[in-house]
């Protein structure tokens, strides 16, 4: 399908990591419409779970959610429960998956959605954490999703929002995170995972066409790079269509998750 | 209130006065109906108003135009997720500091305008704390306890910029968050009915609005319906706050518009759209004319739905109708 578009491919890639039998915490845009769309494909019993106290939503296409917390987030919910709650089920262990969309990432993982510039002076102040620093303390795995950019690839963000590996090694156990692990970041260009020991990050697949080195050219940091590097195979035209039918329209999916 | 632990002792003193206070209150079972406007006389100058609902969703709109049109000073509010209603109390100058974990129009919007420009420039203060951190500052201060561990927050840049402690575990020696007790001065919640005495019923999610009330120590009640208490007693497993854990009650049909209310009207995103673009260009003047028009021109809060017409009130309606369980 030569005119499937950056978007439709992160969707349909970060899908794919989603084994049926599983509950993931998805944050709003991409995270959710990819969690949805690996529902109507490989993960027929995927819980799909969002901050909002919602467990086991469906969406209705055509009608997706801007937050996660209101009335279309909710369609099709098996249980309706207050947030403080949604989170405890994290902290229990029960997640699956935490599955983010972000502005900033850097080498070892780290989310920066609080600040551009120094943050006791901040060129512009960011919305803030939202759920993500906790989804990312507190799932079983992290899978993060955003596009291939320079400007979203940096050595080191300015301002941890959200803890990866922190500076890499033990460092994150050392905080006192005792539980889950960075799995993969998926961009339109490949996908990326934590080389064990280091925790730095590691190209593990490319997208169809694309080299490693356009991948690290668009990489503001040296990503690991090891001799077997596996080739994604691109979108099935059932997973292009099942993903437009959910989009049906609705406007394009930008930012990050609340 | 709304500090973060100063080490110095007034955490604990605030955690006894909030027993001591929730002790003395009266817990008379008696007509606690008023307006918006004089439930608002509830709030003073510099109070910690938390705000109940998030994002876009079962916000107490009818108490925060109340709120704005009183122009308190100083106030400090706390929010799971905050919506242009911060701005508008930033750019009124009733609010100084944010304590919350997200501050946006909604994620279609972009970043918030008149936000960034009164953080940005330190006229505003914005504590940022986990979702789940909010959550369990609130829980604390609903259970009574200074303080509840988690796993969540650590390691990350946004502990130490909020002054957050660890403990260790007496039992484990693991090393887990201290997240402070929050008890607001007053809490306004939003939700579907409830009667004279305060009993209040929510259908859907409850978001943090059961441990925001309990934590504070004056809570106002808006309520699409006010019913009777027999009406209550047939479903008493959807009553959210019992009639002793709430101050004031005021009847507010379509108390969260433009918001959301679950099941009975959907957000009016059309309306965000119009305020999006309003503060896009004319900044915290253009917040300050968006309250100068729904708010200080019209005489309460149900001028303002009237002047949303029926017409687009019922498309709401409608659209929340699609989505309900059936």
């Amino acid at each position: 399908m030569s005119d499937v578009t950056a978007e439709e491919l992160m969707a349909v890639t970060a899908s794919r990591l989603l084994a049926d039998n599983t509950v993931v915490f998805a944050g709003v845009g991409m995270p959710l419409l990819a969690s949805a769309l690996a529902r109507r494909r490989q993960a027929p019993n995927l819980t799909i779970v969002l901050e909002g106290g919602i467990i086991g939503t469906s969406l209705l296409p055509g009608h997706l959610p801007v937050s996660t917390n209101e009335m279309r987030a909710a369609y099709g919910a098996q249980m309706l429960t207050d947030i403080t709650d949604i989170f405890l089920f994290a902290q229990r262990g029960y997640f699956d998956y935490g599955f983010l969309g972000v502005a900033q990432v850097d080498q070892y993982g780290n989310i920066n959605t609080s600040f551009i510039g120094d943050p006791a002076h901040p060129k512009v102040r960011l919305p803030g954490s939202g759920g993500a620093n906790d989804i990312i303390s507190l799932c079983n795995e992290i899978f993060i999703v955003t596009q291939h950019e320079r400007r979203r690839f940096v050595e080191r963000v300015d301002f941890v929002t959200s803890p990866g590996y922190l500076t890499g090694g033990d460092s994150r156990e050392r905080s006192g995170l005792l539980f889950g692990k960075i799995g993969a970041v998926v961009t339109d260009l490949a996908v990326m995972d934590f080389e064990p020991g280091s925790r730095r990050m590691r190209l593990r697949a490319l997208q169809p066409g694309v080299t490693a080195g356009q991948v690290q050219a668009q990489t503001g940091f040296e990503l690991l790079i090891p001799d077997d590097i596996e080739k994604l195979p691109p979108p099935a035209p059932e997973e292009i269509d099942v993903y437009r039918t959910l989009r049906d329209g609705q406007p394009s999916l930008t930012g990050s998750t609340a | 209130m709304g500090a973060a632990p100063d080490g110095n002792g007034r955490a604990a003193v605030a955690f006894r006065e909030a027993r001591a206070e929730r002790e003395a209150s009266p817990r008379l079972v008696t007509d606690k109906r008023m307006s918006a406007a004089d439930a608002i006389g509830l709030v003073r100058d510099g109070d910690h108003v938390a705000i109940g609902g998030t994002c876009y969703s079962r916000t107490p709109m009818a108490l925060l135009f109340a709120l704005l049109k009183a122009r308190r000073q100083r106030l400090t509010v706390s929010r799971p997720l905050s919506c242009y209603e911060v701005e508008l109390l930033l750019a009124t100058g009733s609010a100084e500091r944010i304590v919350t974990s997200w501050v946006g129009i909604g994620l279609r919007w972009g970043l918030a305008p008149v936000f960034r420009h009164y953080v940005e420039t330190g006229a505003a203060v914005y504590e940022e704390w986990s979702h789940l951190a909010i959550g369990l500052r609130y829980r604390a201060g609903a259970m009574g306890v200074p303080f509840l561990p988690t796993l969540s927050m650590l390691g990350s840049d946004l502990a130490p910029a909020v002054g957050l402690q660890t403990i260790i575990c007496p039992y484990t020696g693991e090393r887990l968050a201290a997240v402070p007790a929050l008890n607001p001065d007053v809490a306004l919640i939003h939700v579907h009915r409830a009667d004279e005495f305060g009993n209040a019923q929510v259908e859907g999610y409850r978001h943090m609005d059961v441990d925001m009330a309990r934590a504070a120590r004056k809570v106002i009640v808006s309520a699409e319906r006010i019913v009777s208490t027999d009406e209550i007693s047939a479903r008493p497993w959807a009553t959210m706050l019992p009639h002793f854990a709430v101050d004031a009650v005021v009847e507010a049909p379509y108390g969260a518009y433009p918001h959301e209310c679950y099941g009975l009207y959907e957000a009016d995103t059309d309306h965000f759209d119009t305020y999006a673009a309003a503060v896009r260009d004319g900044g915290a003047d253009a917040a300050r004319g968006y309250v100068g028009q729904h708010v200080d021109a019209l005489p309460d809060f149900a001028a303002f739905v009237d002047a949303a017409g029926t017409e687009r009130l019922a498309a709401r309606a409608a659209a929340a109708e699609r989505l309900m369980p059936r």
